[in-house]
């Protein structure tokens, strides 16, 4: 039989592509499998571009800052790191450097991805610019 | 393995002058593997003329593969005679669901007053299975279910028996919010079921005019089901789950469509109808 993503992942991949809000999909593992084109607007490069980005990729690539404190953010402070490591909703408020190299400040709320019964198959991170915009 | 299509309507139980050459049953398909064992594809109006003809020669096992549980794929059952035979081994295969066991599921329909006998009472004792993740082995066939795009839990089959492959998605809706022609395979649902089939039995439902009223209901246009046929390399696409509206015209006018739209090798569309045989070989 061939390969094929989970149903779970394949309609939230569906809804990406459909939806204005900036959406990233990450696998049980952590690789960053798609986003959609809002969140190709704040990060700077088009996923056909990017490609799949393993978690140490994607963690670090956007240089994300606290947005009250200044400070790094580790990978695994980050709320989509969060909700993949702890199966848990998470937020958070960053300031990201795209890949235009472009600064924004942002906000993320993460949540894993459950199909069937328990079958964890991945999470979503959607986006916010702090300015208002989606 | 053989299959013998028993049933192919979609939603509603359709009998009439208009749909005679097709038929009006809901969905049931018959599939004999080539060591003998007797597999059943759903639980449609379809399945009540099936069971007449196994009363002389009554299997011992018998496997019904539900694809879920809307009553078009379930309200032949309680009109399935080996049902009602203690003497018959019969083991329920579905979907399963995040908050109740499939034998619960099938209780609210064999139970007053939707029906006036309990599945508890029912002399044949079913045995319930929530299909497996991984792959299992019926007689001499592997047997693979997937989870595909409908309303509710529901899945898609792969039977491969002797080398042959059957597939089995009556009700499927993968084009919704995906453009079929371009995302990768892997992001398709119900590709791993349908990949390489030999005859793939899919949801034809709708018209493209109908399809865009009906956006999200669970179903495939002609332009759809096509395209999924293509994409997944299936050699002969059986258009499947007739809309109760279309007659008999309309389902030879929507294959002539799909006939035009066909672009891959192999046998291409048709329609399925009552009593329609599929050798596999």
């Amino acid at each position: 039989m061939g390969e094929e993503h989970n149903l779970v992942m394949i309609l939230a991949r569906g809804m990406a592509s459909a939806i204005a809000t900036p959406w990233f999909l990450v696998d049980p593992d952590g690789t960053l499998v798609y986003y959609n084109e809002a969140a190709e607007a704040i990060l700077g490069q088009t996923y056909a571009e990017a490609g799949a980005l393993k978690p140490e990729e994607w963690g670090t690539m956007f240089r994300p800052e606290d947005l009250d404190t200044g400070k790094s953010v580790a990978p695994s402070d980050l709320p989509l790191a969060k909700a993949l490591q702890d199966r848990v909703p998470a937020h958070g408020r960053l300031r990201i450097t795209g890949l235009d190299e472009e600064r924004r400040d942002i906000a993320v709320t993460a949540f894993p991805l459950f199909a069937r019964t328990d079958e964890f198959v991945g999470a979503v991170a959607i986006f916010w610019e702090e300015n208002g915009k989606g | 393995m053989r299959a013998r299509v028993w049933g192919c309507r979609g939603s509603l139980a359709s009998p009439g002058p208009e749909t005679i050459r097709y038929g009006g049953n809901t969905s049931c398909v018959e599939v004999r593997l080539d060591d003998g064992s007797l597999i059943i594809l759903d639980a449609g109006t379809g399945i009540r003329p099936l069971g007449l003809t196994l009363r002389d020669e009554l299997p011992r096992t018998i496997h019904l593969f539900l694809t879920h549980l809307h009553l078009d794929h379930l309200e032949g059952l309680g009109f399935f005679g080996p049902l009602w035979s203690p003497e018959v081994d019969l083991h329920i295969w579905g979907p399963p669901s995040p908050t109740r066991s499939l034998e619960r599921r099938i209780a609210r329909y064999f139970s007053p007053p939707l029906f006036p006998v309990h599945l508890l009472d029912i002399p044949s004792h079913p045995k319930f299975h929530d299909v497996p993740e991984d792959a299992w082995s019926i007689g001499g066939a592997r047997i693979h279910a997937r989870p595909v795009s409908h309303r509710g839990p529901a899945v898609g089959y792969r039977i491969r028996d002797n080398s042959k492959t059957l597939a089995y998605i009556p009700d499927h809706e993968p084009a919704l919010g995906v453009d079929l022609r371009e995302v990768e395979p892997e992001w398709i649902s119900g590709h791993a079921v349908a990949h390489d089939a030999d005859v793939l039995l899919h949801d034809a439902q709708y018209t493209e005019e109908e399809y865009v009223e009906r956006i999200g209901w669970g179903h495939s246009s002609v332009s759809h089901v096509v395209t999924f046929a293509n994409v997944v390399e299936a050699n002969q696409l059986v258009m499947f789950h007739h809309d109760p509206l279309h007659t008999d015209d309309q389902l030879e006018d929507l294959l002539e469509e799909a006939k035009a739209l066909w672009k891959g090798d192999g046998v291409g569309p048709v329609l399925a109808r009552e009593g329609m045989e599929l050798d596999l070989g």
